[in-house]
């Protein structure tokens, strides 16, 4: 593992601020894909970098699920302890996707509870918390609102589209929906759709926090939230973003702390404490509801049936570059999946590079610090601009 | 003969490279680290394509700005409609095909013209060893023993000749060429270059009513 980690620690973009951006003020609110209307939207975002003159050197990177606007550098109010933002390996001075050469853009989706409207957010007609009256949203519209940004923010084309996971799948509807937009797409460890698999694991999570009497049908905002649920969610989610192989060499079946079986049902094993602490540290930072909308919204998502012509993630053949990249552990979603990605872009004359990074940590190996992955994006963006 | 500026590729890839028509779509199967895409790309405006199963050289590759797909190059190929390529090239890799006349066939779809480069099994020196030791045959071009090669099929310009006639093929040009030790230089062949030529360079395209 060390070989892949570089030991040369790059400068940090430095600090960042969160900026925020309102639209969609009824009566102009934004149709989404269920029919249902949505306004006031409120996208929170970070920029890193300068954009040029020729406002040509955009890039925007979408997050995954649980993730949020801070990509890199640190805000000012943060504490000693406080981490900087999660591609901090990738995206900085010199690094894998360069601040000094890009101007990236990361927005929270829609959906979330990172400073984008959400379920938790105020709706305009109760002045109470969504809820479940928030309307059910998808992918494209998480895309739909990412676009009104770039809009607003000036921008005619992007330089790249990158995202790992549920990030991926935005980065795929952004091709399908503003091609033209465009110039290159980065899906990283991600599927054209669920599989039986991705689903089950997304209902067992909603099961665990429906389940949670706090959650009260997600009415909770003014009492007690169904944090149990919520953990229970996470360490669900957390199992399938590892591997066997990183489990069997994280944790084994060590004991956490003690020589014996404690004969009860306490954490005895490192793997359960793990696991426990990743749960409550979870339900610190994100919303049960917004958990339920955004794995609705990823289970939903299904780039071949919304193309029934086949799959046309662009429709204007091979304008668009693709670089497509799996992890050889990836169990949510595996390599065969980006291989019939791979599969349906070449069928449409795409030009189309594709990668399986060798990998023991599972689904979350692209937010590890990895040299190899930032190589690949930094020759595969050296070979967008050069065009 | 070879343009200016080959003289860092391997010999029979420099052959190669000075016959592709500037501007064309080609796919290199096998592209390793992808030198002949990289040549191709600046010196004629190519529009190229590599298929390599190396994880470590498709990454290098990517990296370099080619667009390139790690895969088993067999089956990568099936996925490409019809006449993507104005060239496919496949260099000293088909003595190392298991079915070497399926993904021709394959490759005579995806692309009008497929270049196939490969060691001449009936080189002299080869003959020479079998005939007078009574061994199989090594050298510079084929240097594997009998148990750690991974080529599966001896081939001769004879045979490709034979082969190409009997499946359906048009030779459209046909460069027997003679490399050094390295294979970084070496000489075009024009006489008795089943006997002479380390490498057979062919150029085909499917003959038949089909093709337009």
């Amino acid at each position: 593992m060390n070989a892949v980690i570089d030991r040369q620690e790059k400068p940090s973009v430095g600090s960042v601020e969160k900026k925020y951006h309102t639209f969609a003020e009824p009566p102009d609110e934004l149709l989404l894909e269920s029919g249902a209307r949505l306004g006031p939207i409120t996208i929170a975002y970070e920029t890193f970098g300068s954009l040029s003159a020729k406002k040509d050197n955009a890039v925007l990177v979408a997050h995954a699920f649980s993730g949020d606007s801070h990509l890199a550098g640190r805000y000012t109010s943060d504490n000693e302890d406080d981490k900087p933002g999660w591609w901090e390996f990738m995206v900085g001075p010199g690094k894998g996707i360069d601040t000094d050469r890009y101007f990236v853009i990361c927005a929270n989706i829609l959906g979330s509870c990172m400073g984008s409207t959400g379920p938790s957010s105020l709706n305009p007609a109760t002045g109470q918390p969504y809820g479940l009256d928030f309307p059910m949203v998808t992918i494209g519209d998480m895309v739909e609102t990412q676009k009104r940004l770039i809009d607003h923010l000036g921008i005619e084309k992007l330089v790249a589209v990158i995202g790992g996971s549920v990030g991926g799948m935005q980065v795929l509807e952004w091709c399908v929906r503003y091609p033209q937009m465009v110039r290159a797409a980065v899906p990283v460890a991600t599927t054209m759709r669920h599989s039986a698999l991705a689903i089950a694991f997304n209902e067992i999570a909603r099961q665990a926090i429906m389940a949670d009497p706090n959650w009260n049908g997600g009415d909770y905002y003014n009492g007690p939230g169904p944090d149990l649920g919520l953990a229970v969610a996470r360490m669900v989610g957390h199992v399938t973003y590892l591997s066997d192989e990183a489990m069997r060499r994280k944790f084994g079946r060590r004991l956490q702390d003690k020589r014996d079986f404690s004969f009860g049902f306490g954490a005895d094993f490192q793997v359960e404490s793990y696991l426990r602490h990743q749960g409550s540290k979870f339900v610190r930072r994100f919303d049960a509801n917004s958990l339920l909308y955004i794995t609705r919204a990823a289970d939903y998502f299904d780039l071949i049936e919304r193309n029934p012509a086949g799959t046309r993630p662009t429709e204007h053949g091979t304008e668009t570059k693709y670089l497509v990249i799996s992890y050889s552990s990836d169990w949510l979603y595996p390599t065969y999946q980006a291989k019939e990605l791979v599969k349906h872009l070449k069928r449409q004359g795409c030009d189309v590079s594709f990668c399986e990074i060798e990998a023991d940590c599972g689904h979350d190996a692209f937010l590890i610090p990895d040299v190899r992955l930032e190589k690949l994006l930094r020759g595969f963006l050296n070979g967008i601009s050069r065009n | 003969m070879a343009s200016p500026g080959t003289e860092n590729l391997r010999f029979d890839l420099q052959v190669i490279a000075a016959g592709i028509e500037p501007g064309s779509r080609v796919l290199d199967l096998g592209c390793g680290s992808g030198d002949l895409l990289a040549w191709l790309a600046t010196n004629k405006a190519v529009t190229g394509t590599g298929i390599e199963q190396d994880k470590d050289k498709a990454a290098h590759c990517i990296a370099r700005g080619l667009s390139v797909l790690q895969g088993d190059l067999n089956t990568e190929v099936e996925d490409y409609p019809d006449h993507s390529f104005d060239y496919v090239i496949l260099s000293q890799t088909l003595q190392q095909v298991f079915e070497p006349a399926r993904l021709l066939s394959s490759l005579a779809r995806i692309g009008r013209k497929v270049i196939v480069s490969f060691p001449n099994f009936s080189h002299s020196s080869i003959r020479l060893q079998l005939l007078l030791r009574g061994m199989a045959p090594k050298n510079d071009q084929l240097p594997y023993s009998w148990y750690d090669t991974p080529n599966i099929r001896v081939i001769t310009l004879a045979d490709f000749r034979q082969f190409a006639r009997e499946v359906g093929y048009r030779i459209v040009k046909e460069i027997a060429i003679n490399t050094n030790t390295t294979n970084s230089s070496g000489t075009i062949v024009r006489y008795f270059s089943n006997c002479r030529a380390t490498y057979g360079i062919f150029i085909i395209e499917k003959k038949g009513p089909e093709r337009i």
